[in-house]
């Protein structure tokens, strides 16, 4: 299937000042009596327009199979609906996780806790799998890579932005890329692939632009007595700006965003485990901050340096979410671990569990999950409620996610 | 710190465009000013003046605020909206030109084919050197006029907006100063001085046109001011982007990429004021537009009262485009010096020796159209350019009622009402267009133009809200933020 990114002017926010069309250098954008437009046959994203509008109608895009007609946009008052397109190849049903079988292996390993299929929450966006393979990977672009641990952390973790070009890469909250690094192995065969949550939202890391982050640890461990680096996070975190690398994806059709204005999202994670929680965190922000639904975010580090996002996290006003940052090296303060932090939230959380339109993720190290679950069993034997049947019902229901590797 | 990181950033943006705009010069330009000694020294001597009257006339009180500007620093689309906290009176004011056009000819009048002027023609002097400073007088006159909004803003969002269009409309005085400066040699420097001198509304040395010396004393007044009155200004800076006189057209095609963000100011702010006023009218059942007590009690806008304002405002700024029929503008067309609104668009001679244009006259029998010759009815028709350029907007606003199902419709009130400068300022007409009798003038024209009664209760409004991403009472938020900003951004930090 074949998809373009359209390049659409919003005429609920056009004041038809005509500089788009001064600007452009192709005559892409044309006008009538109503509204200004941009002709996709014409348009080639140089994206000299963007920056003059004073209104920014000029930075809309619009994921599409066939691009709308100049005509079609004459007769708008407003811009559609985001639609999301399904095709037989891309049905999400159809095509499983991953259609590419070592994506879909990692895939399945990580979920396997959540113990039998998974399905989505009710209100997720439909998610596009597998848009790039490895046969037909996307080539995109660092534009950013910054380590955003503290300076005395032993984590090294980077915050990596890929730009994607003009290319259609719809990518959800809690969605995975596939990277493989260059070269061979030892024996002389093609690396194996990693997935990587995505952390900034589906609309990108900076609104409107096509890009995306990563947030991605440089794996250190000893081999004979011998400190090595992972392959993988060592090459993505030597990238540097304007370096191209090979893409593959989008993955994963279970651990999404549920959508609407009441879900509540307890969001439970250690280290890089939080790029998907900032994925979500950044796309209630910018699209619902004021939803009736609550964010909890329960976040494990062993220190403020080597918390992923510290800064930017403490910023964020306490009516977007209840932030609850856990330390297990703090110097002077007995090891404390995210399942402790729960049971002393115990009523709070209890409160959420007993909502229906509460989504628990739970994302990081394999092994949490138990520490995890027996949290939830003794704060549900606390406030008198079903831990077995509830966590069943919730599982069922699309509400219980866990992506731990 | 985050002042350190805005200015890093647009002197870089500065650095990154070297090839075109000179940073190292006290004055950012792509016109190569250091290459003109005498230019630069009169420059550089007039812009201690320029900061001394921004310092007393600008904004009062948030001088020290580090406020989220755009600075241009080229006038290509890269470097041209660069985006960082800055301090107003550390604003990088500049020179800077659309790029030039190679083998650009004169598109309209007498000298329509030869190639167009890069030095003032010498028989046209005196008539260009009057159009730069009519021009030139407009820039300073609305910062004045706005000086006293900041302490009112409804939100930081608008507050930063406001102080946007005020140090655009300061370099848009450099841009004609630097023209006064650099062609009209003596002269010149002394116009440019005295554009520092007049002051809005001062009895002594008003501004030149009347518009620019009433005050703007409130924040609707400020967006109807953006949304009418600064598209006279399109439409002059447009007229005149069609110069035959190069870098008159070159300057004006600059400033009109800027003016496009004070149209927006305007439009947008009437347009959330509608739309708090509507959906403040159905959460509290109201139907009836004219039920004024009780929307008034809502503290929202009553839609009569917006109907009042977009009339004064349309009136008092129709009055700027001058005599319908006029010899001056004539003869500044003919000489090629100012053309009509999107001149290159229109299809004819370009020339106009023997066309009419349809003009609008009071006459026996109420209002009636009479046949001119076209090149003195010039004003008359950038006149109608005008009003369908407004009308498109307020029909924008009519959506914004219409969505919400309010069963009420802002006009434009008919080009005869409320004028005191033109073909109608001798007579008296209604909204709709029906000629009156002074004496029906008089009795009825309360209903038209806003009461001091309006006017209070549109001042008891005015209460401040500087809490990053809240808005006053009577406004609704914006849709999108500026620079793609989120809703709670701080687009000013107040010192």
């Amino acid at each position: 299937m074949s998809l373009i990114r359209q390049h659409l002017i919003d005429p609920d926010i056009c004041i038809r000042c005509n500089t788009c069309e001064e600007t452009c250098p192709r005559q892409a954008v044309t006008h009538n009596d109503d509204n200004y437009v941009v002709d996709a046959a014409i348009c080639r994203y140089c994206m000299d327009c963007i920056s003059p509008c004073p209104t920014g109608a000029i930075d809309n895009w619009r994921m599409v199979s066939a691009p709308y007609t100049i005509e079609q946009q004459f007769g708008w008052d407003e811009l559609p609906e985001e639609r999301l397109i399904v095709t037989g190849e891309n049905d999400g049903e159809a095509a499983g996780e991953a259609v590419e079988d070592e994506a879909a292996q990692i895939l399945e390993l990580a979920h396997r806790a959540e113990g039998g299929k998974a399905v989505p929450p009710f209100s997720a966006a439909h998610p596009y799998v597998n848009v790039y393979t490895r046969d037909n990977p996307l080539v995109a672009t660092v534009t950013g890579n910054v380590r955003i641990t503290g300076d005395g952390a032993s984590a090294d973790i980077h915050h990596i932005i890929l730009d994607l070009g003009a290319a259609a890469f719809p990518v959800l909250e809690g969605q995975s890329i596939g990277i493989r690094p260059p070269g061979t192995d030892e024996r002389g065969k093609a690396h194996r692939l990693r997935l990587y949550s995505v952390s900034s939202p589906r609309d990108g890391e900076r609104p409107n632009h096509n890009n995306l982050a990563l947030t991605v640890k440089r794996v250190v461990y000893e081999r004979d007595g011998r400190p090595c680096e992972g392959v993988a996070s060592g090459y993505l975190c030597g990238l540097r700006r304007g370096d191209t690398l090979k893409v593959t994806g989008p993955f994963g059709n279970t651990f999404l965003m549920p959508n609407h204005d009441q879900a509540n999202i307890i969001m439970i994670c250690t280290g890089t485990g939080a790029a998907p929680f900032r994925a979500m965190t950044e796309r209630r922000r910018r699209r619902n901050p004021g939803a009736a639904g609550s964010l909890m975010l329960l976040f494990g580090a062993r220190t403020p340096d080597e918390l992923p996002y510290f800064g930017p996290l403490m910023k964020l006003p306490d009516s977007l979410i209840d932030r609850e940052l856990v330390f297990s090296r703090l110097e002077g303060k007995p090891k404390e671990y995210v399942q402790d932090r729960m049971r002393a939230r115990s009523a709070d959380i209890a409160r959420l569990l007993a909502s229906e339109h509460t989504f628990v993720f739970v994302c990081g190290l394999k092994g949490m999950e138990q520490g995890v679950d027996e949290a939830f069993s003794a704060i549900c034997e606390e406030n008198d409620l079903d831990w077995p049947a509830l966590s069943a019902a919730m599982r069922r229901n699309g509400r219980y996610h866990i992506e731990t590797y | 710190m985050a002042r350190a990181r805005g200015r890093n950033m647009i002197e870089e943006g500065y650095r990154e465009m070297n090839f075109q705009v000179n940073y190292d010069d006290l004055i950012p330009n792509n016109v190569d000013l250091s290459s003109d000694q005498r230019l630069m020294r009169a420059l550089e001597q007039w812009h201690p003046g320029y900061i001394d009257w921004w310092k007393a006339m600008g904004p009062d009180g948030f001088q020290e605020a580090e406020v989220y500007l755009r600075t241009a620093v080229s006038v290509d689309s890269k470097g041209w909206a660069r985006f960082g906290y800055v301090k107003m009176p550390e604003y990088r004011w500049g020179v800077l030109l659309a790029p030039q056009v190679e083998g650009r000819e004169i598109a309209f009048g007498e000298h329509k084919g030869e190639p167009a002027w890069q030095e003032v023609p010498g028989e046209y002097r005196a008539m260009l050197r009057r159009l730069i400073v009519i021009q030139g007088d407009t820039e300073p006159a609305s910062v004045e006029q706005q000086r006293h909004l900041g302490a009112t803003a409804p939100s930081l969002y608008d507050m930063r907006n406001l102080f946007q269009v005020n140090v655009e409309e300061g370099r848009h005085l450099w841009a004609m100063v630097y023209l006064l400066q650099k062609y009209f040699g003596r002269d010149g420097r002394e116009e440019a001085a005295e554009l520092l001198m007049r002051r809005s509304g001062d009895e002594d040395k008003p501004r030149m046109l009347a518009a620019f010396n009433a005050p703007t004393p409130d924040w609707l007044s400020f967006f109807m001011f953006t949304f009418f009155t600064d598209r006279d200004g399109k439409m002059q800076l447009e007229s005149l982007a069609q110069s035959g006189f190069d870098p008159l057209s070159r300057s004006c095609r600059f400033m009109l990429t800027e003016e496009a963000h004070h149209m927006f100011v305007g439009e947008s702010g009437v347009s959330r004021t509608i739309q708090r006023t509507c959906e403040a009218m159905k959460e509290a059942g109201i139907e009836d537009p004219y039920d004024v007590d009780a929307i008034r009690a809502l503290g929202v806008i009553d839609l009569p009262t917006l109907q009042r304002k977009a009339n004064l405002h349309l009136s008092a700024t129709l009055d700027l485009f001058g005599s319908e029929i006029s010899t001056n503008a004539a003869n500044a067309f003919n000489a090629g010096l100012k053309g009509r609104y999107q001149e290159t668009k229109i299809d004819d001679d370009h020339q106009l020796r023997d066309s009419v244009y349809e003009v609008l006259k009071p006459g026996e029998n109420g209002f009636e159209t009479e046949d001119v010759p076209a090149l003195t009815a010039l004003n008359a028709r950038l006149r109608d350019d005008y009003v369908d350029d407004c009308a498109k907007g307020v029909g924008r606003w009519n959506k914004v009622i219409a969505r919400t199902g309010i069963d009420f419709e802002i006009t434009l009130p008919h080009v005869a009402f409320n004028r005191g400068i033109g073909l109608f300022s001798d007579c008296h007409a209604s909204p709709a267009g029906e000629p009156l009798s002074h004496a029906e003038w008089e009795a009825a024209k309360s209903a038209w133009l806003p009461s001091s009664g309006d006017v209070e209760f549109i001042h008891s409004l005015m209460k401040p809200e500087r809490r990053p991403g809240r808005y006053a009472a009577w406004i609704a938020p914006p849709k999108v933020g500026i620079d793609g900003k989120p809703g709670d951004f701080e687009y000013v930090k107040i010192a």
